[in-house]
Order: C-alpha cells, then sequence, then structure tokens
C-alpha cells in the first residue's frame, strides 16, 4: 500500500517556526518607513534623494562585493535596504548627495561585506558610513538647514547637489531666505551645549527642530520601535537600558546644577539618542547574545552617549558610544553567560 | 495572543512554569477529545527484543511454539532490562529475526502469527492483594510487568523505583505534561484511567516510600486538572497542580523546576535531590497490570498529523507493524514523513515494516505539501538570541553552533555545557536563519562519543 510513496526521514524537530531572518528584517524596513515619510514631509525632496541614493549605493555595493567574491546574491535578505536606509535617517538633510554616495559605499563595504556579510559584521555597517563621512567631511556634516522650508517639495537645498569632489556652495544665504522664525543653524544639542538654551520638549517629540533628516520626531520613531519591539524583532532590553542609564546619569547631574547641565527629557529626545536606541543599537548582529549582556550594552552606550555629549567636544555621543559598545559586545557576551540549568558551584566542586 | 503571552504578560501568569521554553502550534483539537478505541489485531506481531533502554531481552519461547496473550515470551537479560509478553494468542513464527527499527541498526525480535479465530481474552491473570506487598515485592511485581516509561524514553520502571545507595526518593512527580504538539493519549489515560493512574501512584509511593507525589498537568488540560481532583481524596498525600503550556515542559528536568523550584545536577538523575518522576501511562498501566500480575502487551498511542484521516487515540497490541496500524487509520498514501512519538522530539522512520514498541506514544504523518517540512534557506547566524531565550537549559546555542562550524567538539563538550543539551529542539525551532542546531549538537555529541569509545580502547 506504502510502496511507491516517497517517505522522507529528518531527524527532529519536525516543526520549525515560521519566522526567518528575511521576514525580521522586512520588518524593520517597515517600521522605518514612517519615520522616512515623516522626514521627507519634513525636509521635502532633498531628504528623499539622499534616501534614495544611500539605499540605492548600499544595495550596489553589496550586489558588487557578492560579485566579487563569489558569494550568492544577499540582497534579497533586506538588510542591506535597512542599512541605506538607516545611514540617511542619519545625515543632514543638505547632505550632498555624491558624500552621502560615498558613505554608503562605506558603510556597506567597509562595515559588512568586507567582514563576510550579513552575519559577521563587527559594528552596525550604518553608522561605519555615517563615522567615516563624519571624519571626512566635518564642515557638511554639520550643515543644518530649516525643516518646513517654503518650496521644499520643489527645490533641493543647493547643496545637496554639489559636484562630486567639490566643496558645496555655502547655504547660509538659502536658510536666511527659507527660515520662517530665527533659525539659528543649530541643533537643539548645540543650543544646549553652547548657549544653555533648551529646546521645547513638544518640539522635540514632533520633531519640529533642526537635525539630521530622520531623527528629529522622537515620538514617531519610539513608536516605530515598539512595533518591532511588540513583534518580538527587536529585543526591547537594549533601549530600556540605553534610557535607564541616560537618565540615571542625566537626573543627579540636572538636579544639582540645571542651569549649566540639561534635564534628562531633554537628553532622552534630542539628537540622535531615540534613533540609536531604537534601531542602531538594536542591529542583532553587532549587539551582544544573553539577556543580561543586552542590559549591560544597553547601559554603556546610555553612558558615553551622555559622557560624550556633556563633556567631549561633539555635540552628539550616540554614534560613538554604540560603536565602541559594538566593539565591546563579543566580550559582553562572553562575561554574562546565564548558568546553565543544574550547574553547581564552582566552589562547591573544589 | 500567544506570542504577546511570552515577554511582558508573563506577569500575569497563572500557572507554575520553568524558564525558557518554546510555544509551538499545538494541533491537539485533532484528537484531544477523542476517546481510546481499540484497533485490529495485525496478522503477524513483531516483538524486537530491545525497545527499551540498557540490555536486550532474551527469548524463552521456540520457533513453533504456541503462545497465549498475555504470556511471558521472554526474560529480563539484566538489571536493567525488562521481560516481554505476548501481545496476541498465536504461534511463534520465528525468533532473533533482525527487524528494522526506528533508531537504524537492525535488531532481532521474535515474530509472532496471529490466530484469527482466537478470542485473544488475556488468560495470564492471576489476581493478588497489592496491600500485602512489601516494598521489595512491588519492585520485583513492577518488573515482571515488563513496564517501561511510556511518555518515549522507554527506560525500565523498576529501576526507577530503587535509586542509587544512599539515594532517597521522597517525592515522585507524575508527569502529565504532554508538550508535544498532537499527542494527546496522555489526557485521554487521565480522563479515562483516573483511578488506575491514582492507584499506581500509590503503589509507587509505597515502592520508593516516597511521602508525596504531584501530579503536573499542563494548562490546556484543565479538564483533566480537575477530574483526577475529584477522584483525590482529601487524606492522600497527592496533589495535582496545572503547569503551565510550555514545550518542553514535560522534560522530567524542566517539570521538577515548575513544581518543586528544584534543579537536578548537570550530569545527574533527578534521585540525586529525591525525586523520581513517571509518566501518567505508565502509571496508569502499573496500577492496572500489577494486580492482576499481568505483563505489558498494549499502550495508548495517538495517531495523528495531517496526513491521517481518522486521527484518534488507540490501544495498539505492542508489536504492531506501523503499516497495519496507518492501514487502519486510513493514512495518506503520499505521506512525506512518518513520525514516531511527537513532532519535537520524535525520530522519523525510514521504513514502514518498523514495529509499534513500549516506548512509542505517538503517530505523526506528514503530506508532502507540509510547509514545515520544506527545504528553507539556511542563513548565516544573525546574533539575534532568540535561542537563548528558548533553551531551557540555558545554554548558547549560537555559540555551540559556530563551534561546531570549525569542529571545536570538545571545547563544547567542555567549557560551553554540550552534555546538558537534552535535544529538545527549542533552538532549531526558533532560529530565523533556519539553522539546524540540534542537528549539529547531535552530531557533536556523537563524534565525542566515539572519541571517547576509542581513547578508552586504545
Amino acid at each position: 500500500m506504502f510502496k511507491r510513496s516517497p517517505v522522507e526521514i529528518r531527524t527532529s524537530p519536525h516543526m520549525k517556526r515560521a519566522v526567518t531572518v528575511e521576514q525580521i528584517m522586512r520588518n524593520v524596513v517597515y517600521a522605518l518607513l514612517p519615520i522616512c515619510a515623516w522626514s521627507i514631509y519634513q525636509f521635502g525632496i532633498s531628504a528623499l534623494a539622499l534616501i534614495i541614493v544611500t539605499t540605492l549605493t548600499c544595495m550596489a555595493t553589496e550586489a558588487f562585493f557578492n560579485w566579487m567574491s563569489d558569494r550568492p546574491n544577499t540582497l534579497g535578505d533586506y538588510s542591506v535596504i535597512i542599512t541605506g536606509m538607516l545611514l540617511a535617517l542619519t545625515l543632514p538633510p543638505g547632505f550632498p548627495l555624491w558624500m552621502a554616495a560615498v558613505a554608503g559605499f562605506v558603510a556597506v563595504g567597509l562595515g559588512k561585506s568586507l567582514f563576510g556579510g550579513i552575519g559577521y559584521n563587527v559594528m552596525n555597517p550604518a553608522l561605519i558610513g555615517r563615522a567615516f563621512v563624519q571624519a571626512a567631511f566635518p564642515v557638511a556634516i554639520t550643515t543644518w538647514t530649516p525643516s518646513f522650508a517654503p518650496g521644499r517639495f520643489v527645490e533641493f537645498i543647493p547643496s545637496s547637489l554639489a559636484l562630486p569632489f567639490m566643496s558645496p556652495v555655502d547655504t547660509s544665504d538659502w536658510v536666511q531666505e527659507h527660515t520662517i522664525d530665527g533659525f539659528t543653524g543649530a541643533t537643539p544639542l548645540a543650543l544646549q551645549k553652547f548657549e544653555q538654551v533648551s529646546v521645547d520638549t513638544m518640539d522635540l517629540l514632533t520633531g519640529t527642530v533642526a537635525g539630521s533628516v530622520g531623527e528629529t520626531s522622537a515620538l514617531l520613531i519610539f513608536v516605530c520601535g515598539l512595533y518591532l519591539a511588540v513583534r518580538k524583532m527587536m529585543n526591547w532590553r537594549i533601549p530600556a537600558g540605553i534610557f535607564s542609564m541616560t537618565i540615571l546619569v542625566t537626573l543627579p547631574l540636572y538636579l544639582w546644577k540645571p542651569e549649566i547641565y540639561p534635564s534628562p527629557q531633554f537628553m532622552l529626545l534630542s539628537g540622535g539618542l531615540m534613533l540609536g536606541a531604537m534601531f542602531m543599537a538594536t542591529d542583532m548582529v553587532a549587539s551582544p547574545l544573553t539577556p543580561k549582556g543586552l542590559w549591560l550594552y544597553g547601559a554603556v552606550i546610555g553612558f558615553l552617549t551622555v559622557i560624550i555629549r556633556l563633556y567631549g567636544g561633539l555635540t552628539e555621543g550616540v554614534m560613538y558610544a554604540i560603536l565602541i559598545a559594538n566593539a565591546l559586545s563579543p566580550m559582553i557576551s562572553s562575561i554574562t553567560q546565564p548558568r546553565v540549568y543544574g550547574e553547581q558551584k564552582k566552589e562547591a566542586e573544589s | 495572543m500567544r506570542r504577546l503571552q511570552m515577554g511582558f504578560f508573563n506577569l500575569f501568569r497563572k500557572h507554575k512554569t520553568f524558564s525558557h521554553g518554546i510555544h509551538p502550534l499545538e494541533h491537539k483539537e485533532m484528537t484531544a477529545k477523542l476517546k481510546i478505541r481499540r484497533i485490529l489485531f495485525a496478522p503477524k506481531m513483531v516483538i524486537p527484543l530491545s525497545q527499551h533502554r540498557g540490555v536486550p531481552a532474551v527469548a524463552l519461547v521456540k520457533p513453533g511454539q504456541e503462545v497465549v496473550r498475555g504470556e511471558p515470551i521472554a526474560e529480563a537479560g539484566g538489571f536493567v532490562s525488562v521481560p516481554m509478553h505476548s501481545p496476541v494468542t498465536g504461534r511463534v513464527k520465528a525468533i532473533d529475526e533482525l527487524v528494522p527499527t526506528p533508531e537504524g541498526p537492525k535488531t532481532p525480535a521474535i515474530i509472532i502469527e496471529t490466530y484469527e479465530a482466537s478470542t485473544q481474552k488475556v488468560l495470564f491473570d492471576f489476581p493478588r492483594d497489592v496491600n500485602n506487598l512489601t516494598p521489595e515485592q512491588l519492585v520485583e511485581a513492577v518488573k515482571d510487568t515488563g513496564m517501561v516509561g511510556l511518555g518515549g524514553a522507554a527506560f525500565p520502571s523498576h529501576v526507577k523505583l530503587l535509586p542509587p545507595e544512599g539515594k532517597k526518593i521522597d517525592t515522585i512527580v507524575v508527569n502529565g505534561c504532554e508538550c508535544e504538539p498532537y499527542l494527546t493519549c496522555d489526557h485521554r489515560v487521565m480522563l479515562e484511567q483516573t483511578d488506575k493512574l491514582i492507584r499506581g501512584i500509590k503503589m509507587v509511593m509505597k515502592a520508593t516510600g516516597a511521602e508525596q507525589a504531584i501530579i503536573g498537568v499542563e494548562d490546556n488540560k484543565l479538564d483533566a486538572v480537575s477530574h483526577i481532583r475529584e477522584k483525590l481524596s482529601a487524606d492522600l498525600p497527592i496533589t495535582c497542580q496545572a503547569v503551565e503550556t510550555k514545550y518542553p515542559q514535560g522534560a522530567e528536568k524542566m517539570l521538577i523546576a515548575s513544581l518543586l523550584g528544584k534543579e537536578v545536577p548537570s550530569g545527574g538523575i533527578p534521585a540525586d535531590i529525591g525525586v523520581a518522576v513517571y509518566n501518567v501511562g505508565t502509571l496508569a498501566q502499573i496500577g492496572d497490570l500489577v494486580p492482576n500480575s499481568r505483563g505489558l502487551i498494549e499502550r495508548v498511542v495517538t495517531v495523528s498529523g495531517p496526513g491521517v484521516e481518522k486521527p484518534g487515540n488507540y490501544m495498539v497490541p505492542i508489536g504492531t507493524p506501523l503499516r497495519f496500524l496507518l492501514e487502519q487509520v486510513g493514512a495518506d498514501l503520499n505521506a512525506s514523513e512518518v513520525i514516531l512519538g511527537g513532532p519535537m522530539m520524535g525520530m522519523s522512520v525510514a521504513s514502514l515494516d518498523v514495529a509499534i514498541t513500549k516506548g512509542v506514544s505517538g503517530v505523526v504523518v506528514y503530506p508532502p505539501q507540509e510547509q514545515d517540512l520544506k527545504p528553507r534557506t539556511v542563513f548565516p547566524c544573525i546574533k539575534c538570541g532568540e535561542c537563548l531565550s528558548a533553551c531551557p537549559v540555558r545554554l548558547n546555542p549560537s555559540m555551540l553552533a559556530q563551534l561546531a562550524g570549525v569542529r571545536e567538539y570538545e571545547v563544547m563538550e567542555n567549557e560551553y555545557h554540550l552534555n546538558d543539551c537534552f535535544e529538545c529542539g527549542c533552538c532549531s525551532y526558533v532560529c530565523p536563519s533556519n539553522i539546524p542546531l540540534t542537528q549539529y549538537f547531535r552530531i557533536a555529541k556523537a563524534v565525542n562519543r566515539e572519541a571517547k569509545l576509542a581513547e578508552s580502547a586504545g
């Protein structure tokens, strides 16, 4: 009766959860889309072009390295698209597009492909790209333009279209023309650091401030990150660790000298902290494996961010904090191995 | 909803549980409400002499000899071994013939041809008063039934009644979890054979001198919990507790952690902390067989899965060929995979000529189009940590797999607790990169085992 039927042999388990890498990565892309949409609404076609350019360069770079090293095509796993989108979200809206392309190439080439592609990168590729252009083009990456500039959907910010290997044109005239109400050209963090002016919390939540393309609306980023956390595609322990450590360090300082030090809510909502905590630090590959390790990793990022912001030469510290924590994560993993079921204490054995 | 329950909602958890684990789809609704039914006797029975852990049994019969249903046909080959009894009235056709087993190697077996005209009444039936038996006599009586762990481990039951020198059993944990998807045979046993189960628990408590017994049942079988509680009189030191429905709740180490909050030492056995774990099916059979001095000749098997026309819980004579059983329940002709046991830890068979042995709790049949069986692309590990949060023993499967990839099997064992892995399959189940983690570990363990054998041999 069963003679002709092909009976297959496998070893247990014979059941498999449906979630795959591709699905997780696709959901991260979904979670990033509202943030991209808001940034385009806020900064116009310059932001759109920036997102497109970085994503396409990242994809092209991955395809190129795959071809060079005879690896199978990995564009279908969406991870490189995340890198591209995240990279764009960390750049200033008027960032020259050719520089963005360089950032995309370095992000995927140096940050990911050279290590062996998906699963092998030591640090977050998007931040590697960002760090590279921060060092290479220090002026362009700190040139901010106003949000909700009139005509943002019909014309580019002049610096966006700089010719390759040419310095971008000075945008100060353009900024003057397009400023609605006293735009200072400084991000909330810079205002706080150098002029002790704290931006209204409400503005930080909604994102009606100057800043990188996708880091301005803390509320939107938080909601998008929450989606991933609820779907269990992002580990909530990392942002939780970052937020609690940030508050823990900032609060005593704020209570001690509120006129110098910013409030905890300002620390949490300004700059790239929300985007970094929700989408950058949570890069699965570059973060530790163990639950305890994830808390520690988050705490390291929160601590370093505050220290760099308050005492470093830079206004923003999230990027370097995450990169340093990325580098530490194998060590964090190894010192936070959970106690195995039934394992006896070392003292008891000897 | 189930997904949500795993995270924050653990705070509001109602029933006891262990840490980590997974929630696979249960698929139990197919058979949970179906009463245990008998199936026909197969024309030819195959009784492997080694269907339990330990030393194979030794045949007592000769070819051509007539045997009666329930008659002993093989005796225990040692202490960790059990006797066999004839599942049918018939004639011994052959002995020591090599038959296929789900494990792979062919083993000797007794082949019996069934007398078609026989009434198949159990004639080996000597009622006795269990209350007069001493603990030693009870252990002997359990051994004479040929009882092994019916939950799947097939470890001789009487061995667990005699803990190692210097150890004392104070608690009997009765395992009614049945955490494997599809399987419902223990559920039905708890509902339909409650009195036998309680009788079996009392006997085992007397034999071991245990002071208390706890029946642990997953909370997807609350009807069984209330049914058992009704039958338990208040003066008995036996309680029935619901535990969270979570795989692998039915693994003995997990159930001990859930119910007692204790851990079995790494590399040790439950007796090390004064516990013995018995499956409900085993105890119900002990409660049924010992008072009548009978032998284990049949067991409840759940036959289920998308490839079965008449899924159900069947009372199957030990030795029934799998092919015959599947014909009885109308299994899919194009079945692509047949699993003995449950889908998480069961073995898929290479031949339908294997026999239903004492340790087979279920048969799951998958049709070829089954999604779970389609080959999937294996991605590199993305270090998501899902396997770490799934592993009930709290190992680091991700790290172990990396080491397996470079064949550092000894490092896996010495530094990453490879031998604490009991191959429950949780890590493979959750891995989004589709890495066959459990399978890697199985190979690593086998390699280490052989290396040690080679070392001790020369």
